[in-house]
Formats: C-alpha cells, structure tokens, sequence
C-alpha cells in the first residue's frame, strides 16, 4: 500500500460481510467504508460484532461471506502486503509472559523484518515508559504496563492503519492520556484509525466519524456531531457507557 | 530464505522462553525418569531381556515425554492470544509450523540427551552409538513433524490431555516401529547399512509428513 | 466463498403435509446390496473349496479381507474428500469425507473381529502381533481417531477443518504403518501363526472377489444414506435457526 494507493477512495472497504461460528451469528451482512486518515469510532453493546470485524480486517479470521478489500488489495492474495500496514490491539495483549519487553519486541521485530528493529524497539519502549523495566518478565507487569507494552507491539512496524479494539480497557489515567498523545500523533502523521470503544469521551477527542453496531450490522454511521442528535444510536449507545 | 529466517525467529524465541523458564525439559525429564523407573519396577530388565526390551522401552518413553512437551509448547501460544501475534505478522503459515516444529524438536533431543546415559545405566544397554544416535534423530524429527501438527489441532479441542494421545500415536505408528526395529537391529551388533530399510522409512515418513504438514497447517490456524 | 442459504424457508416442493418423494437410487443399492450378500455367502459356503489345513473356519478370511480392503478404501474416499474440502469448503465434500470415515470405521472394526474370531480356532489365540492384524489394529486407532476429532471441537467449521487435516495426515501414514509393520514381521516370523499365507485356488479369488464387491455395494448404500441424513441434519439445524431470529425479530416488533 504505497502512496497511489493512497489515493484511493477507501481504504478499508467491506460489502456484505458475514461471520458465522457454528449457529452463531456473528456478523450478519455488514458494510463499511474508511476512507484513508479517517479516525472512525466503532460503537455498539457487547456483542454487536465490534471485536468479530476488526479481527477479521486484521485478517485474523476469515468471513463466512461477503467481500473485503484493504488499500484496494484482497487479503486472499496480498495477505502479507496488508499485514505489513496493519497495527492491531485486542483484549489480550499477544504478548510472551515469560519473557521481557525487549525481548518481545525484539521478536516481533524480527517477524516482521524491521531493518531498524533494536533502535524502534528501544525508541517505543521509551515512549511508552517502560525502559526502566524492560529486561523483566512481562508477567511481573501489572495489566496497565503490559497494555502499554501491547500498544508498543501494535505500532512497533509503523503500520498506516490501526485495528484497536477497546484499547483503553484497564489503563489508568497516565497510561490512557499516553495513548491519546500516541493516536493523536499516528493519526496527524496520516495513519487510518478504526477503534472498537465504550470510553465516549476519548473517542469524541480522537474521531471524526463513527459506525454503530448491532446484532452484527451497521445500524447507523456519521459524523460525531451528528451522533448525539442521532435516536438510532442512543439506545444502543446508552448500554455502552461506562 | 525469508521463510527460513522467519522459522528461525520463531523456534529461537520458543527456545529464549524455555532457557527462562526450562518448564518443559524439567517436566519432560522428571517424566521420563519416573517411567523409566516404572519400567524397571515392572518389567524384569536383566541382562539379555533388558537387551531385548531397551529399544521399546526407550521409544516409549520418549514417546510419551514428548507429547508432554508438545502439548505445553503449542498451550504457551494460546496464553494471551500470542497466536493471534504470529498470525497477524506478514509470516508464512507454514513458517510457524517449521518453527514450531523445531523448537519441539531441539527441546526433545536436549531432553534425549539427558535420558540416554540415564537409559545406558538402568538398562545395562549403550545407547549411545553413533548409529543409534543417527536413527533416535530421524524418528526424533518425525514424531516432532506430526507431533506438532496435531498438538496445533489438539489444543483447540475440548479436552487436550486426552485428545493429543488419541490423535498422535496411531500417526506416529510408523516412526515407532521403525525407530524400534532398527535400534534394536543396530544393538545386536548390525550396522547402519543392515537396519537400511527401517532408516529409508524414516526418512519416508519424515518428507512425507513434514510436507503434509506443511500444506495443511494454514488450515488449521486459520479461523 | 457463499454459505448455503442463510434464511432457507421451505419450497413450495417441500411445505409441510407433503412427504418427500423415497430414495429411489439409495433403495436401488440397498437392494443390489442385499443380493450381492446372498450371492457372496453363497459362494463363501457352496462355492469356495474347504481348505486343505485349516477346514471349514477359513471361510471367515474372504470376509474378513474384504471387510479390510473397503475399510481402506473407505478411508482413501475420505482423504481425496478432505483434500477437496480444504480447497473449496464445500460442505458436501465434508459430508462425503465425514461419512466414508465412518463406514470405513465399520468396515474396519468388523475386519479386526472377523480376524480375531479366524485366530482363535487356528492359533489358539485371539488376538497376535502378526502383520495383518497389527496393521488392521493400527488403522482402527487411526479411524477411531478421525471419528473423534470432530466432536472434540467446539465449532463445527473448525471441526470439519480439523477432520479433513487429520483425515489426510492420518491417511498418508497409513502406508508406511503397512511397509513398518510387514518387515518387522518378516524379520521377526510369528512363531504362532508360522508367517505363511495361503495359497489361492482359483475359485477362492472368485469368491474373495464376490465379497468385496458385495461389501463394496454396501459401503456405497450406507455412505449415501449417512450423507443424505447428515445433510438433513444440518437443513434442520438452519431452518431452527431461521426460525429463532425471526421470532426475534417479530418480538422486537421491526
């Protein structure tokens, strides 16, 4: 996804996604659009489909149907190409406990190739304060630490579109405005940002748009303002605060 | 080169985790040391049976040790979604089952080289021969190829302890066998050229498996 | 990659009061199935010479090697299958693979029995170490294997998927287990049974032949009923389904 790539209308494009696991359905014919430099906040009650579609946009799981086209490539084909821009954080943090932030870093480094792994891995781990412990063992961390050291992760190979789901969850008050300095940064730098999230308030700072979910469908989408004066998307909205 | 260099990065990193921790090699070789010892207790293994019954005790144990490990390598990737890691970077699928595979297999010859003098002595037999260290390396990489491959699928199921013997063994029916026929050939006095077939089956099944594996692994990650 | 239909309400074919038309190919086999036997255990008993050492009991053998070999390329069916699920994840190849695994399954279970009862009044024994029945053994393992690792899976998808991996892996390992377990015995000869064959007269082929295609009727009269009936399974599962969400629905009032 180089520079004319760029330049195309959407850079996430989803028609008609479907995800079924066993009789459950997890998305039921869902359409997205985000456009490249979007900061797109995804709403919905637990359960709506929010996790089931960033997954399967970071092409960790496949659809059941329904098309998907990431910077105008099929994950089918181009799935290593797409992997390389995406930056994707969940729940858990994909981390090895047994061994120390560096070395995780240093791993991840080295799957993805990084030329520049040790100077970025050192670099990241600074930024996101965690240097000082950063030869332990990342089970001796407390949730707080281990998410920040997941953030680092997700942006370690300076992806240009980042999937986070609920990345707020269990951070405290530092930690939470360390990521907002983060995402502010990515995103005036030209990074995409899709976010599954209950914290309103933070994403109204950070996002331009938002998709509601639910029962695995978009229900509603628009401009933040837009949001509030929306009765489709309060209801759902509503269950979502914290 | 890339998938190799990948495949490295991922056994090293597996390897990094065990020199931290050595969680598997303790519970592979304290396992193995108790069964050896259940064998001596049950069997009456002196002088010519202990001869007759070395090759088969040692690949069983080795056998079951191995699944051991096999099933906490493929549980550490589960801890915190850590496969999702693997699965997220522009990495060959195929280059995590290589990986994988030879980090199981480093980690059960290391765990091999602790119990074959341990063997040498209980049993009165040396294992130790260059030849029969040529043919425990051939059946030690086959049963690590399949071994792994199902423990991947085994640690999706409901009831892992139960589903990776179930699924392994009949698998690694050939390895055992021939691993089996051509130690115990090679600790009658024959040599490597005699015990051929038994050693060409290995490495049948070691390419045949290893192939396979290779070409079905993407499904079984997949979601 | 389209799934079956998600919302799959009945055709006007199909709406309740009316029976489905029978199964006439599926009866067709069964049918041919059941004469086949007849004719086979007619020659087994009428037929077939007795033979010169071990009398009457050898008849066991021609049902016993036919059960083998179908049992086998029952297996072989669902290897083929599984590798065409794995490319194009169409459910009627999982069907296929799901239920020749389970017929194989039968066919070899009953392939160990007959041996094991053929051992007893020749060997004394019901059960040794020789080539034939290790291997026979080996491949129950094998079946029973296979038959388990679905329902050990939470998610159906993920079933069929694990089925179809093991299915080939399990089936590529079959012959070397073959090659393994014949040369052990061939280094090792079975003192019990003294590791010889027998020799086949002409007519015995004849016969043997006419049980394996008589058993192989039969494991084409089976898999295709077992498949309809898995397909008719899954039909029930969706339309309970469709059921459900449009009772939600309605109750929600939309």
């Amino acid at each position: 996804m180089t520079g004319a790539r760029d330049l195309d209308g959407t850079l996430v494009a989803a028609r008609g996604v479907v995800k079924r696991y066993g009789m459950r359905m997890a998305l039921a014919g869902l359409d997205l659009t985000v456009a490249p430099g979007e900061a797109v906040a995804l709403l919905g009650p637990n359960g709506a489909g929010k996790t089931t579609l960033l997954r399967i946009l970071a092409l960790l799981a496949r659809p059941t149907a329904g098309e998907v086209r990431i910077g105008g490539l099929d994950p089918a084909r181009r799935g290593d190409a797409i992997r390389r821009q995406i930056g994707y954080l969940s729940h858990r943090t994909l981390l090895y406990g047994d061994l120390s932030a560096r070395q995780n870093l240093a791993f991840y480094a080295r799957l993805y190739g990084l030329s520049e792994g040790p100077r970025r891995s050192a670099a990241l781990l600074e930024r996101v304060g965690l240097d000082g412990r950063g030869d332990d063992p990342v089970r001796t961390y407390s949730r707080g630490m281990q998410q920040r050291l997941a953030v680092a992760r997700a942006l370690l190979h300076a992806p240009r579109l980042l999937l986070f789901d609920e990345p707020y969850a269990g951070l405290d008050a530092a930690a939470a405005a360390l990521l907002d300095g983060l995402l502010a940064e990515a995103l005036a730098s030209g990074c995409t940002l899709l976010m599954a999230t209950h914290d309103l308030t933070r994403a109204q700072a950070l996002c331009t748009r938002y998709v509601a979910l639910e029962r695995g469908r978009a229900v509603a989408e628009g401009a933040w303002e837009a949001m509030i004066a929306d009765d489709r998307v309060a209801p759902p909205v509503a269950e979502g605060r914290p | 080169m890339t998938f190799l260099r990948q495949a490295w990065a991922i056994a090293a990193k597996d390897l990094a985790v065990e020199a931290r921790t050595r969680e598997l090699v303790t519970a592979m070789g304290v396992y193995a040391a108790l069964g050896l010892l259940t064998f001596g207790l049950a069997l009456d293994l002196r002088g010519d049976a202990a001869r007759a019954a070395a090759p088969g005790v040692w690949w069983v144990i080795v056998a079951l040790a191995g699944m051991l490990g096999l099933g906490r390598s493929l549980g550490h990737e589960r801890e915190e979604g850590a496969l999702d890691g693997l699965l997220l970077a522009p990495v060959d699928r195929g280059a995590i089952l290589a990986g994988k595979a030879l980090g199981n297999l480093i980690t059960l010859l290391a765990v091999e080289a602790f119990l074959l003098p341990l063997c040498a002595a209980f049993l009165g037999v040396s294992l130790l021969d260059g030849d029969v260290l040529v043919v425990t390396c051939l059946g030690t990489v086959g049963y690590a190829l399949g071994g792994t491959l199902v423990a991947a699928m085994a640690v999706h199921t409901r009831a892992q302890a139960v589903a990776l013997p179930v699924l392994l063994l009949p698998v690694a029916a050939p390895v055992i066998v021939a691993a089996v026929q051509a130690t115990g050939g090679l600790l009658e006095g024959g040599t490597l050229g005699e015990a051929g077939g038994w050693v060409r089956l290995l490495v049948v099944y070691d390419l045949v498996v290893g192939a396979a594996a290779l070409w079905v692994f993407p499904a079984v990650v997949e979601e | 990659m389209q799934p079956d239909s998600i919302a799959p309400w009945p055709t006007a074919a199909e709406r309740p009061g009316r029976t489905k038309a029978p199964d006439a190919p599926g009866l067709a086999l069964a049918v041919l199935g059941a004469l086949a036997m007849l004719a086979a255990l007619a020659m087994v008993f009428l037929y077939a010479p007795r033979e010169r050492t071990m009398g009457d009991v050898q008849r066991i053998f021609y049902f016993h090697v036919a059960a083998a070999w179908v049992g086998f390329a029952a297996f072989a069916v669902t290897c083929v299958a599984s590798v065409a699920y794995l490319a194009r994840r169409d459910a009627r190849h999982d069907r296929l693979a799901h239920s020749s695994g389970e017929v194989g399954l039968a066919f070899m279970a009953m392939a160990v029995v007959t041996g094991s009862l053929w051992a007893r009044p020749v060997w004394g024994v019901y059960w040794t170490w020789e080539p034939r029945l290790t291997i026979s053994a080996v491949q129950l393992g094998v079946y029973l294997a296979y038959a388990m690792v679905r329902g050990l899976v939470e998610d159906p998808e993920r079933g069929a998927r694990f089925a179809a991996v093991y299915g080939i892996l399990a089936f590529v390992t079959v012959p070397l287990s073959w090659f393994a377990i014949r040369w052990w015995r061939t280094i090792h000869p079975d003192i019990v049974t003294g590791g010889g064959g027998m020799g086949l007269t002409p007519p015995m082929v004849q016969t043997l032949l006419a049980a394996i295609v008589a058993f192989s009727i039969l494991y084409l009269a089976l898999v295709r009923a077992r498949v309809r009936l898995e397909a008719s399974a899954e039909r029930l599962a969706r339309l309970r389904l469709a059921v459900e969400e449009r009772e939600e629905e309605m109750g929600r009032g939309r």
